[in-house]
């Protein structure tokens, strides 16, 4: 198992390596000059080249891309184009707030998801398990933008029930949450059924039921357990489009996250910061998903060598 | 049934190994290995039935796989009429095996669902380019003969057609490319009792017929008895007895031999017999035994028997076992 | 009668029916049994005959839907357990009639430590409390046999081999001492040496405890070993019913004495094996006479026409063909006397 870690861990190192490499190779595609943007309207050319001049930008790309590769090893991430600032700090600002509202709506991806998917396989091919099954895919289906949109309208705007931006007390948390978290929701429940159908299939629950078991102990002490495995490792993934997501979440929002820093950099072309804020997702994306790797050949092992 | 006189050998086994490697965590342990065959040798006479037989873990499927390369040795020699076959390449390789064909276990999972019966004897017979195109129905109406299934069958598919039928499907592809040995992999074990009866009596029909021989694997003691004229045991990768069939099943000289044979279930309750019942488990061919290989389950084993690997030497005539106190206890 | 013969359960007219977009299929179709205290009772047939779809309407573990108990009674104590609520049959099942099932690879759960899926039945049914639970658990696969049960108690399936996890199934079969155990195929997936160890087990404790055994196999061997009465099932209907010995050297069906005579037999030389022309109905589409007709060496217009009832001879034998019943007399007779 140990070996295993460390084999993962050595295999991050390249995986981050390719993120920054594409990362910067891509925003070079990006149509729009940082220097011009910088130098404002009506900039002179001589002001402009200056500018290039002082950045650095007029060097070969490779070169450029080296430079900073060798500062992000020594934790300088660069510093932004438009205030100076280095993106680090802007970074570790903003990296909790996202945090917070990753962790919210994990969990509403989990708790949801799962619920809906074990009333679902309950009672297969019933009215209730349709219905929840038709309700997931509206939730695949429809963009969350519109969606967190939509509730934002209803309950902040119409009902007044909950505040419409910012990020100062619970309340603030749950349509957020809700926008991000409910795609996942949606395929976890999806997941959640099928596995739980298979699982309660098996052999060993027919053996649950020959003992006299009551029914919620073999669902809840007997089949879950087993179904939740393959649910784990879609929980991880989902991560990744969850990061993904707080770009338009936090937009939505106003919150001032990761997700939203991230968008107004790229709008700026602040190369610094959005090189800064992609690496970062995606370490936290590689992390987690390393837990998840270990988490299932942990449960695994048990499975493969039964 | 082949007289001594006319035994000519058509394959021949020497100190075949075959090891698989197993997975394990970490650099620093050392790699362990599952010796599923571990240095065997035999013949095979033309026109014989050989039975392999043992429990689980023996090593008699993967001798039976090895013999075929389906899986390649890790060690040891597999003459077929005196050709070394292990030293082949792909391509004569592959000429070869129409020669050697193999039956399997699972007549659902070695059909391939989506081709049709003629489409399956079809493919075999044109890989191995033994009939010419136009004379392909033919032979495939008359393969369909041999087997006792109906002309009608060869525009279905396997899922048509019954655990039994579905195994006639699996002897008409191997004997479509006119082989000389076929290795029945525990050919008859997924079918029921009445139906098993039926494949055995159509495997011994064509083995008269077409002057087959057979290398057959079973676990089950009653088919290999009804089937065979010479029986191999093996347990946990060594082979513990080899003798003739008669010989075998009245006078067994390996104890593992009595005791499995007396483990098997008989239907005759009048008939009433010492039952010799081992205790404990298999030990894991990752780790087996030191010595003898069934000293730990042996209700003889003495302290030679810890350190000393038998060999495999004649006592009687043709009949082999690897035993220290084989004369002791045959008295 | 002893209280040893006393019965302990009685099947009478058990329909099993599988309701599916192909039709109805009639699994099992009209059985009639009886197990004693202290006996074993074989059900023997071939693959689709109704015998495990038999010992799972017993315990009323029918998937349902398709399925569903179509007709019958079991009794049980003096209780119909057909018309039993879902409640009082849990607290039979694992408690009072328990079952062992034939893949003991896939019939333990593979995340709970063993020990743990024996405490879960105790603490249920015989209110024990946790730590009661567990060292009962221990001393139950002491008792199976297995060697360092307080180690092997903690650990999961996975890490037991399949002699021992079967010998795990019986501990939590018979960890309430069960009136009646139902074994379904317990060995058919085991080595040879290691199902002599199981069925001896399973001998030993039985005499033990005192329970009926319900011993059901395709295996002909394991029959003669461990039953001291066999029933023969074919498409769904019992078509012999015995004390042992006497449906192995007087089998009185035809269909018996098909099964017995495709046996290869270990200790003769056979040149060919017998074989039993054509194969089974299917349950979606039952004859209307005898089911065995079609293949059965005797048979006349009279079995086509109507199905025989299992009738007892006079030597016991209870026998489902026309050839053991007067009209058969009559039967050939009139064909004689056409003839």
């Amino acid at each position: 198992m140990l070996m295993f870690i460390l084999r993962r861990l050595i295999q991050t190192i390249p995986v981050v390596i390719g993120v920054t490499f594409v990362v910067f190779f891509i925003m070079q595609l990006v149509p729009g000059d940082p220097a011009v943007l910088l130098a404002g309207e009506g900039a002179s050319k001589e002001t402009v080249n200056a500018i290039r001049e002082q950045l650095g930008l007029n060097r070969p790309l490779m070169v450029q891309y080296f430079d900073y590769l060798l500062n992000v090893f020594q934790g300088d991430f660069g510093s932004s184009l438009k205030n100076s600032q280095p993106v680090l700090d802007e970074i570790m600002v903003r990296l909790p707030i996202t945090m917070e509202l990753a962790f919210f709506s994990i969990l509403i991806t989990i708790v949801l998801g799962m619920a809906a998917g074990i009333i679902s396989a309950i009672k297969p091919y019933s009215l209730t398990d349709t219905s929840v099954m038709l309700v997931a895919l509206l939730g695949i289906s429809l963009p969350s933008f519109w969606f967190g949109l939509m509730m934002m309208y209803f309950f902040s705007v119409k009902l007044q029930i909950l505040p419409v931006a910012g990020w100062d007390s619970i309340l603030h948390v749950i349509l957020p949450a809700l926008t991000l978290g409910a795609g996942g929701a949606a395929i976890v429940a999806r997941m959640t059924r099928s596995s739980m159908l298979e699982v309660i299939r098996q052999d060993y629950i027919r053996t649950a039921r020959a003992k006299g078991l009551r029914e919620h102990v073999i669902i809840y002490k007997h089949a879950l357990r087993n179904a939740l495995i393959p649910v784990i490792t879609v929980v991880g993934l989902q991560f990744g489009a969850l990061l993904g997501g707080t770009v338009l979440v936090e937009s939505i929002f106003a919150i001032n996250g990761l997700g939203r820093m991230i968008v107004d950099a790229i709008r700026m072309r602040d190369l610094p910061v959005v090189q800064g804020g992609v690496l970062a997702a995606s370490l936290i994306f590689v992390i987690v998903n390393l837990f998840v790797d270990v988490f299932y050949r942990f449960f695994n092992k048990r499975i493969e060598l039964n | 049934m082949v007289t001594a006189a006319e035994k000519k050998v058509l394959l021949k086994v020497e100190h075949l190994k075959q090891y698989f490697p197993v997975k394990s965590d970490s650099i620093f342990k050392p790699k362990a290995v599952v010796k599923a065959v571990d240095d065997i040798s035999f013949h095979l006479y033309e026109g014989e039935t050989l039975s392999i037989v043992g429990e689980s873990g023996c090593g008699k499927s993967t001798t039976g796989r090895a013999i075929l390369r389906l899986d390649e040795p890790t060690d040891g020699n597999v003459l077929y009429s005196g050709k070394d076959i292990l030293s082949l390449n792909n391509k004569e390789m592959r000429k070869l095996r129409g020669d050697l064909q193999v039956i399997f276990q699972d007549p659902f999972a070695s059909l391939n669902p989506r081709q049709t019966v003629k489409h399956i004897l079809n493919e075999a017979m044109a890989i191995q380019n033994v009939v010419e195109k136009p004379k392909r129905m033919e032979r495939m109406l008359e393969l369909l003969g041999y087997v006792g299934l109906p002309q009608e069958a060869l525009d279905r598919y396997p899922h048509e057609f019954s655990g039994g039928q579905r195994q006639r499907i699996g002897i008409a592809r191997a004997l479509a490319v006119d082989p000389k040995l076929i290795i029945c992999d525990e050919a008859v074990s997924a079918l029921d009792v009445s139906i098993q009866a039926q494949i055995l009596n159509l495997l011994k029909k064509l083995q008269n017929q077409f002057q087959l021989t057979f290398l057959f694997i079973s676990h089950d003691l009653s088919v290999v008895r009804h089937i065979s004229d010479r029986v191999m045991v093996m347990y946990l990768g060594k082979i513990v007895e080899i003798a003739d069939k008669k010989n075998l099943f009245d006078s067994p000289l390996h104890p593992y031999t009595k005791a499995l044979l007396s483990s098997i279930p008989v239907p005759n309750p009048v008939l009433k017999r010492e039952r010799v019942i081992l205790k404990g488990d298999v030990p894991s061919p990752i780790n087996p035994p030191s010595g003898c290989r069934f000293h730990t389950r042996c209700p003889f084993a003495t302290e030679k028997c810890k350190s000393e690997e038998p060999a495999l030497r004649e006592l009687t005539e043709n009949h082999f076992v690897s035993c220290h106190f084989a004369e002791q206890l045959s008295q | 009668m002893s209280e040893k013969n006393s019965p302990i359960l009685e099947v009478k007219g058990l329909k099993t029916h599988f309701f599916t977009k192909h039709g109805v299929s009639k699994a099992v179709d009209g059985i009639d049994f009886t197990l004693r205290k202290g006996e074993t009772l074989g059900i023997v047939g071939e693959s689709g005959c109704g015998k495990s779809m038999t010992s799972l309407s017993i315990l009323r573990l029918i998937p349902s839907p398709p399925g569903k108990i179509a007709g019958g009674q079991v009794l049980y104590k003096g209780k119909d357990l057909v018309t039993l609520s879902e409640d009082e049959m849990r607290k039979i099942r694992g408690n009072e009639i328990s079952m062992i099932f034939q893949e003991p690879m896939t019939s333990l759960n593979p995340v709970i430590p063993v020990g743990e899926q024996i405490a879960e039945a105790l603490r249920l049914h015989q209110g024990m409390r946790k730590k009661e639970a567990w060292i009962k658990a221990v001393e139950m696969l002491r008792l199976v046999g297995i060697p360092s049960p307080e180690k092997r108690a903690k650990q999961e399936p996975f890490q037991l081999s399949g002699g021992m996890r079967q010998r795990v199934m019986i501990a939590m079969a018979l960890a309430c001492t069960p009136e009646v155990l139902i074994a379904d195929e317990p060995t058919t997936a085991l080595d040879v040496t290691i199902q002599a160890q199981i069925l001896e087990l399973i001998k030993d404790l039985q005499k033990k405890i005192g329970m009926g055994v319900i011993m059901i196999t395709h295996d002909l061997g394991v029959v003669s070993e461990t039953c001291d009465k066999v029933a023969v099932m074919y498409a769904g209907n019992i078509i012999e019913h015995a004390p042992t010995e006497k449906i192995f050297t007087n089998p009185k069906h035809p269909y018996t004495q098909g099964l017995l005579n495709s046996l290869p037999k270990i200790h003769e030389d056979q040149e060919e094996l017998q074989t039993i022309e054509g194969s089974v109905p299917s349950p979606y589409n039952l004859p209307a006479g005898c089911r065995f007709a079609s293949r059965c060496p005797h048979q006349k217009p009279l079995c086509h026409l109507q199905k025989p009832d299992l009738i007892e001879q006079n030597d016991g034998v209870k026998v489902r063909c026309w050839m053991y019943t007067d009209e058969w007399t009559k039967h050939t007779e009139k064909e004689g006397a056409v003839k």
